[in-house]
């Protein structure tokens, strides 16, 4: 049942929002994109914080694009938490209780119970300074959930916690996210984040949605440059017809997969084998480039090449000493036809 | 027009006969320190001196007789001080600060101020008693007060009044802004304010005649401009003008 | 993490301990001068003097009731100009500073001419609830009001700027009314600054004397306060304005640094 129907235009000086978002009860939903696409935006809209100029916010069939932030029934976990520093741990929690008329005896009771919930019944009496990062994010969601919210928005919850706390946190977010019964929207930059968190991710740039799709769709089958670089794809366009693919740049691929018209054709970068001169035998893919940059990419090395076609490509240190990397040098590039996946550009 | 010509020509007069004498004929500036009821009255005499006494220039500093006496007592380098009431007068003269005896050049009686028209029909001081008539007194630390003082218990009054001014002028301006219904004000002032401000003559203010004494200071950086204006003061022709503006000679 | 460190330990540079040194000295040598001519053997008498406590007794209430008014209209002046925006805000702003380049006896005749008799507002006041404004304790209030709530204002304003915003948006998401994010979430942020502003007003109106000598009139009482003491005092007994001076800063300085043993203690 979607319980969430939004259609968001808005502007910010020159930059222009147009998103259309749905989304049933229950589910989690990520915006992800690049910084200044306009996710940010797109969720204070939701929130009632910035101005609507077009379009529509259905939650549970009710229109609520007019109304002020306080009458929209929602939660907020902002990016930097904004826990009031006045106020305890517990004193945070309930405030959202508190402002829906129940009594401050009750609303601490139920404060407390989420607190416990996260994990922090012994930091109830702390102020936000004293917490520490992942404690202050619990607390952030904790308040948010306690007035028990139909929407719930959450603006790059992990970005602020160092690397070792995001993994715990990620884990208990990821927990607490599946038990809302509302509508969950989750704006974030971190590839990893949307697609732990999310049932459903939502490409946003340059304030456009440029695809949707669930975590698999999207890695496999990415549309944009931009999502192909967050999964680690070498992504091209170009026309298809059955297992050929001509791509914009004058290379002709053949591939596993038939597609006819407008297509997108993907490899992973490890997909991509080099060698010293043309390779004779079983590669039918294989083109020119010259090295345009190298670097350490785990425990292998990720290879930067131009050519025809941009590409990167991943290769053992052992692979790379033997190939003598130096920058402009020329080598030739091979990708089998089934380590490729072509797919429709429309749709 | 006409009184000016006059009061110059009395002025020339009066400068040659004491200009005889040519050795330490008087220059620069000669600093005045006068009572705030003499405002009017000492920059005409100020301009009439100027052109009596060409190359000689004065500056006027007007204010409350005891600010003025506290700034010379203080060190304010002045020439000369007239003040509203020989008790401000004696401050100075009892500190040694003056040149010589102070003289009292002009008399100031009060006046019953009330508004243009007197919409009150006030007539004398029993009046200020009827209630739900809004009286402005001078404070009786300030001259004026003092003044008033006397002159109600001479008349054997008693009034309340809503205010207890700090200064003549700030007393007419209750009355000059209509908030009050009467003050008891200087002849002058009220005389200086008479566009908005009518003077009620009481018979009591005989018994309450306010002199004003002037007197050259020793300590000022001009002792023969000092001698010169004090004199001019006390001459005829300043006497037309304090008498014009509703002083009372000596 | 930011913390609240104390300054770091190390010699104070000359370039600045000399002039603070000098400061120092400039602000506190007249209070030594008035020291060094009270007439302390007869200050216990001079102390008893009829109207001495009447007008200190005004001047404290006058002083705390001319901040309560301050308080209760200037903050929601100070959080106006801080977080809206509406055409003519700057003009708005010059318009609440007026006060403080206005001399304060200017400001008494400008009261005058609406509370007065033939004032703007005086005459109907009268004509209609038979309340006539000027030389009442009333006045001496509002005449104080007007002169020390732009310095609650301006401290207010400072406070709700250097304030983030976005705490409101927090509260107004979690369902709070724009007043109860007011009342629940910006004062008591701004507290520091509301409580910096409420003393430098009630100092002000303390301090009152132009103004209130102007609008209110001086009646022992009713209108004179300490100030006005003073001034009359210095016109006929300087020993005695010396003294009323004293007691002034005594009990104002005893108060203001009781109160901030109480409040401005921030945690």
């Amino acid at each position: 049942m979607t319980l969430l129907d939004a259609h968001l235009v808005a502007s910010l000086g020159a930059f222009r929002l147009d998103v259309a978002l749905t989304a049933d009860a229950g589910e989690v939903v990520a915006l992800l994109g690049p910084n200044g696409a306009g996710k940010t935006t797109a969720l204070r809209v939701l929130a009632g914080l910035h101005p609507i100029a077009g379009g529509h916010i259905r939650l549970g069939g009710t229109p609520i694009e007019g109304a002020p932030p306080h009458a929209r029934r929602i939660g907020v976990v902002f990016q930097d938490y904004l826990l009031f520093p006045h106020l305890t741990a517990l004193d945070n929690v309930a405030f959202g209780p508190r402002c829906q008329g129940i009594r401050r005896a009750e609303a601490r009771r139920r404060a407390g119970d989420w607190l416990a919930r996260m994990g922090l019944a012994d930091s109830a009496r702390a102020k936000p300074r004293q917490l520490s990062g992942g404690q202050a994010q619990r607390v952030a969601l904790a308040r948010a959930l306690a007035p028990q919210p139909t929407l719930l928005l959450l603006d790059e919850p992990l970005a602020a916690l160092d690397a070792r706390t995001r993994l715990d946190t990620r884990a208990h977010l990821r927990r607490h996210l599946a038990g809302h019964p509302g509508v969950t929207i989750l704006v974030t930059h971190d590839p990893v984040d949307a697609m732990i968190l999310a049932d459903r991710i939502v490409i946003v740039e340059q304030g456009r949605v440029v695809q949707t799709g669930d975590a698999a769709t999207v890695t496999r089958q990415p549309r944009t440059d931009y999502v192909a670089r967050l999964v680690g794809l070498n992504l091209y366009r170009g026309h298809g017809a059955g297992h050929a693919v001509a791509l914009t740049g004058g290379l002709t691929l053949t591939t596993a997969d038939v597609v006819d018209g407008q297509a997108f054709v993907a490899f992973p970068p490890s997909a991509v084998a080099l060698h010293p001169h043309a390779p004779t035998g079983s590669p039918r893919n294989t083109w020119p480039a010259t090295v345009d940059g190298v670097e350490r990419h785990g425990d292998h090395i990720r290879v930067h090449l131009t050519g025809p076609v941009e590409t990167a490509a991943d290769i053992t240190p052992a692979a790379a000493a033997d190939l003598d990397l130096a920058l402009g040098r020329q080598l030739w590039a091979a990708v089998k036809a089934a380590e490729t996946r072509a797919y429709p550009a429309s749709g | 027009m006409r009184r000016l010509t006059a009061l110059v020509a009395l002025a020339i007069l009066t400068v040659a006969g004491c200009g005889g004498r040519a050795s330490d004929t008087p220059t620069g500036t000669v600093t005045v320190l006068a009572a705030a009821s003499l405002t009017e009255s000492f920059t005409q005499i100020g301009k009439d001196f100027e052109k009596a006494n060409p190359g000689v220039r004065v500056r006027f500093s007007f204010g409350g007789s005891s600010t003025l006496a506290q700034q010379i007592t203080s060190g304010a380098p002045a020439d000369v001080f007239a003040a509203a009431s020989p008790a401000t007068m004696k401050q100075v003269t009892e500190a040694g600060l003056a040149a010589g005896p102070a003289d009292t050049f002009a008399r100031n009686q009060l006046v019953i101020a009330v508004p243009k028209g007197n919409p009150k029909r006030i007539v004398g001081l029993a009046d200020l008693t009827r209630p739900g008539t809004k009286v402005a007194l001078c404070a009786a630390t300030v001259p004026c007060g003092a003044t008033a003082a006397t002159a109600l218990g001479a008349a054997g009054v008693t009034v309340t009044p809503v205010t207890l001014e700090r200064d003549v002028r700030a007393a007419l301006a209750k009355v000059r802004l209509g908030e009050v219904d009467a003050a008891l004000v200087y002849r002058t002032d009220a005389r200086a304010a008479a566009a908005q401000v009518d003077g009620v003559e009481f018979p009591e203010s005989t018994k309450a005649v306010n002199d004003y004494p002037i007197v050259a200071l020793r300590t000022g950086p001009n002792p023969a401009g000092a001698k010169l204006f004090v004199a001019y003061a006390k001459s005829e022709a300043a006497a037309a003008v304090l008498t014009h503006d509703g002083f009372q000679r000596p | 993490m930011r913390g609240a460190s104390s300054a770091p330990t190390g010699r104070i540079p000359v370039a600045l301990a000399l002039p603070a040194a000098a400061g120092l000295t400039f602000l506190v040598l007249p209070l030594v001068g008035l020291l060094t001519r009270t007439p302390w053997s007869d200050l216990p008498a001079r102390l008893a003097a009829p109207g001495v406590l009447d007008a200190l007794r005004l001047s404290l209430g006058t002083a705390t009731a001319a901040t309560v008014v301050s308080v209760i209209l200037g903050v929601p002046l100070a959080w106006l100009l801080a977080r809206s925006s509406f055409p003519g805000r700057r003009v708005v702003r010059a318009l609440v500073t007026l006060p403080l380049v206005l001399p304060p006896v200017v400001g008494g005749v400008a009261l005058l001419l609406v509370f007065g008799r033939r004032g703007l507002l005086g005459g109907w006041l009268e004509n209609a609830f038979g309340v006539t404004v000027p030389f009442s304790t009333t006045a001496v209030v509002l005449a104080e009001a007007f002169v020390a709530m732009p310095f609650l204002v301006i401290s207010v304003e400072g406070a709700l700027r250097a304030a983030d915003a976005r705490y409101e948006e927090a509260a107004a998401t979690l369902g709070a009314t724009p007043w109860t994010a007011f009342r629940r979430i910006t004062l008591p942020l701004v507290l520091p600054g509301l409580a910096a502003g409420t003393v430098l007003c009630w100092a002000r109106a303390l301090g009152e004397f132009g103004a209130t000598i102007t609008f209110a009139g001086n009646f022992p009482g009713r209108t004179q306060t300490m100030p006005l003491a003073v001034y009359l005092a210095l016109e006929s007994d300087p020993a005695a304005a010396i003294v009323l001076s004293l007691l002034l800063l005594v009990v104002s300085v005893a108060i203001l640094a009781g109160l901030r043993e109480r409040w401005m203690s921030v945690p």
